[in-house]
């Protein structure tokens, strides 16, 4: 009993970072299908805010730090998106080769930023305090850490959900998504439409960074661990589904958690690799599936 | 960089494709094949003209070891800039050219040919991980040209191009095991690596040794490596209940490892754990207060008593900044730049053979303490120290061998081996 408790925990614990991760991704590759390979370095991006905060305050203010620096990496890797979008991305819209190489070349070239500002070294981040250790309950070890990221994806999970259903920004943004001829002659300003996206795509990628801080390294190549598992979780729910990224995020984790309980890490990861390709055989659209009112 | 774009097909569904080959390529760590026909050239020939002599310096500049061999380039990169400020080798300069082999094995053995057969060095200084090592063991073979390899690894090899100023496991592994029956009296071990190579061999003699030794092995686990998650490691190491854990794990997934164990709740007291893959240089990424306490298994820390050890970190602060760290492969990349030049002294030449002869029984005075060249094996006589880590991120040696262990990479004198 304690044993399946302890794994459905890591398993939902897995599918909170898997979908932290991923959720910028539901916006510029579901929905804009932008494939932006530097996404992982904006989570580096934000990971790195948290640790430039954390020195500029000093060991005192390690909370405070880490408080501030939920929406300052937001903020840093959402203005990266912007200036992205702005020079490369706008110019080849349509052209997913293209954008996939730049973008590739544009990761490559951040990672050697960052080496360059910070060393190649990792870098430490300290948890807050108020993080340290954990909870038993019913003999399932619950660390604090992992406690704080699942709240964190709730709170960016339910934001999200309000802003898109229930704003009229959101409105417009999925009225683009499903129809960009329509919405574009209906009067919606498409190209603002796809910064405001990007920017926001862009930012919970830096907003992912300072969750992976707590449990992670922080180095120059801490994108290249998240940025499949986050293709993955997307591609396995339906592009620019929140639901199935959701769904698909449980089911990685649950299955990751499992697996690797009964097997070895290894084997977990080459299982689920496996499961998923079997899966996209049988659903190759994913989970969910966008419905389209256009001719497209 | 023109292309003619106008004609430019949108491309739709083969984008998917390319995701996916970029995905894997990502996910394998893209590399190009082995290195390509040119083996003509003897690196012997290298070394005649010109009054500079290249010397090759091969480390993971990028990727995910990175994080440990960038410290070791600027060691060896110290070393030279020493001999050469006291005149160089055979009144000629050290030139070092230094290549990038990605945390990649495939792209090691690649430069490494680069390096013989364009750049003709009279030595190559690299490697971290025993995977780069094997990919490059054969290139040198076959071009007989010279590695000189810094890192502890897992024994069973002596290539008589290779120098290993690392430990092998006798001088590490097994003084760890002894320091955990002896002094923490542990029963009952767990065995967690990375999956490849170093730990995978290390784990198999450390059952050896175990069997032989009245320790239970109760649980082994392996992780690749740039693995981020150990919850579930950390729950089976809880299940089984062990005394102490035997840690293997290599590169960026120690921070993830030891930031998880804490937050699971363990700790040094309630349960101990050994490293032989977490030294100074890697504490600061990990974060002290994940690890204090812990136990690691080298030869040289940077509180190595000694004045040549005093003399190395001050110049090696001195040169990189205040606050950076020497550790023990730090320390042997800087030895096996001195072990290379003294031989090519000794040697009058910096030909392969004759340096290989002039190395056997070979003298240094190293941070670490007198270190000596064993002729057969071309491993050197090390120190064995177990460490404990302490609250600012440095080591106390808390257990050391009697002066300096003879290499026996392949266990010839301990009868629990055979078979191996």
């Amino acid at each position: 009993m304690d044993v399946i408790l302890n794994q459905l925990f890591v398993g939902l614990s897995i599918a909170s970072i898997l979908l932290l991760v991923a959720l910028g991704l539901t916006f510029t590759f579901g929905q804009m299908n932008v494939i932006n390979m530097a996404h992982g370095e904006f989570i580096m991006a934000g990971a790195y805010t948290t640790y430039v905060l954390q020195t500029a305050l000093g060991t005192g203010a390690i909370t405070l730090a880490f408080g501030l620096a939920l929406p300052a990496a937001f903020l840093v890797a959402g203005t990266l998106g912007l200036i992205l979008e702005f020079l490369v991305i706008r110019r080849l819209y349509g052209r997913p080769l293209d954008t996939l190489l730049v973008t590739w070349g544009v990761g490559l070239m951040l990672q050697q930023l960052a080496r360059d500002l910070f060393g190649a070294q990792n870098v430490n981040v300290s948890a807050p305090a108020f993080l340290d250790g954990g909870v038993t309950i019913f003999g399932a070890d619950l660390s604090f850490p992992r406690l704080f990221i699942i709240t964190v994806v709730l709170v960016v999970v339910t934001a999200i959900a309000i802003y898109m259903g229930r704003t009229p920004a959101g409105r417009r943004m999925r009225a683009v998504m499903q129809n960009r001829p329509l919405a574009s002659v209906s009067g919606v300003r498409t190209t603002r439409v796809d910064r405001t996206t990007f920017f926001i795509g862009s930012g919970l990628a830096g907003l992912a960074g300072v969750g992976i801080t707590l449990l992670g390294p922080v180095g120059p190549t801490l994108g290249l661990a998240y940025i499949i598992d986050a293709f993955l979780v997307v591609i396995v729910g339906g592009l620019g589904q929140l639901r199935g990224a959701i769904l698909a995020a449980l089911a990685l984790g649950m299955a990751n958690s499992f697996i690797e309980y009964n097997t070895s890490t290894s084997i977990a990861k080459a299982g689920v690799f496996l499961l998923i390709v079997l899966f996209l055989q049988w659903r190759p659209q994913g989970m969910i599936v966008q419905q389209r009112r256009g001719l497209a | 960089m023109h292309r003619p774009i106008r004609g430019h097909r949108r491309a739709g569904r083969g984008a998917l494709a390319v995701t996916a080959a970029v995905l894997a390529a990502v996910a394998m760590g893209c590399g190009s094949s082995d290195d390509s026909g040119s083996t003509s050239s003897s690196s012997g020939a290298a070394t005649a003209s010109g009054d500079t002599i290249p010397v090759g310096i091969l480390h993971s500049l990028s990727g995910t070891m990175a994080i440990s061999e960038v410290s070791v380039r600027d060691a060896e990169l110290l070393a030279i800039e020493e001999i050469n400020a006291a005149g160089g080798v055979l009144g000629k300069k050290l030139k070092p050219v230094i290549e990038d082999g990605a945390s990649d094995w495939p792209t090691f053995a690649e430069k490494a040919q680069k390096l013989i057969s364009t750049d003709k060095v009279a030595a190559t200084f690299g490697g971290w991980t025993s995977a780069s090592r094997k990919a490059m063991l054969p290139v040198f073979e076959r071009n007989k040209a010279l590695l000189y390899y810094p890192v502890q690894y897992e024994g069973l090899e002596a290539s008589p191009y290779i120098f290993y100023t690392g430990a092998t496991t006798n001088q590490q592994i097994i003084p760890g095991l002894e320091f955990l029956k002896e002094e923490l009296k542990v029963k009952d071990l767990f065995l967690v690596g990375s999956d490849y190579v170093f730990p995978r061999t290390a784990n198999k003699e450390i059952k050896a040794w175990a069997k032989a030794n009245a320790m239970n092995i109760v649980g082994e686990e392996y992780s690749p490596l740039g693995n981020t998650d150990y919850a579930t490691t950390v729950n089976k190491i809880k299940q089984a209940k062990p005394d102490a854990v035997f840690q293997t794990i290599n590169g960026d997934s120690n921070v993830a490892f030891w930031k998880q164990f804490k937050d699971s709740g363990l700790d040094a007291k309630s349960l101990p754990v050994t490293s032989v893959s977490t030294a100074e240089d890697e504490v600061k990424g990990v974060g002290i207060d994940n690890i204090v306490g812990q136990y690691v298994a080298w030869n040289y820390y940077q509180t190595t008593p000694g004045a040549k050890n005093e003399a190395f970190v001050k110049a090696f602060k001195a040169k990189y900044g205040e606050d950076r760290v020497t550790d023990d492969p730090i320390e042997a990349g800087y030895v096996g730049v001195h072990l290379w030049a003294m031989a090519a002294e000794k040697a009058g030449s910096t030909d392969v053979e004759k340096v290989k002869a002039a190395s056997k029984g070979l003298v240094f005075d190293a941070p670490e303490g007198k270190v000596t060249i064993d002729g057969e094996n071309q491993h050197i006589y090390k120190t064995a120290r177990i460490g404990k880590l302490r609250p600012d991120g440095l080591i106390d040696t808390v257990f050391e061998s009697d002066g300096p262990i003879k290499p026996d990479p392949f266990l010839k004198t301990y009868p629990w081996a055979k078979g191996l």
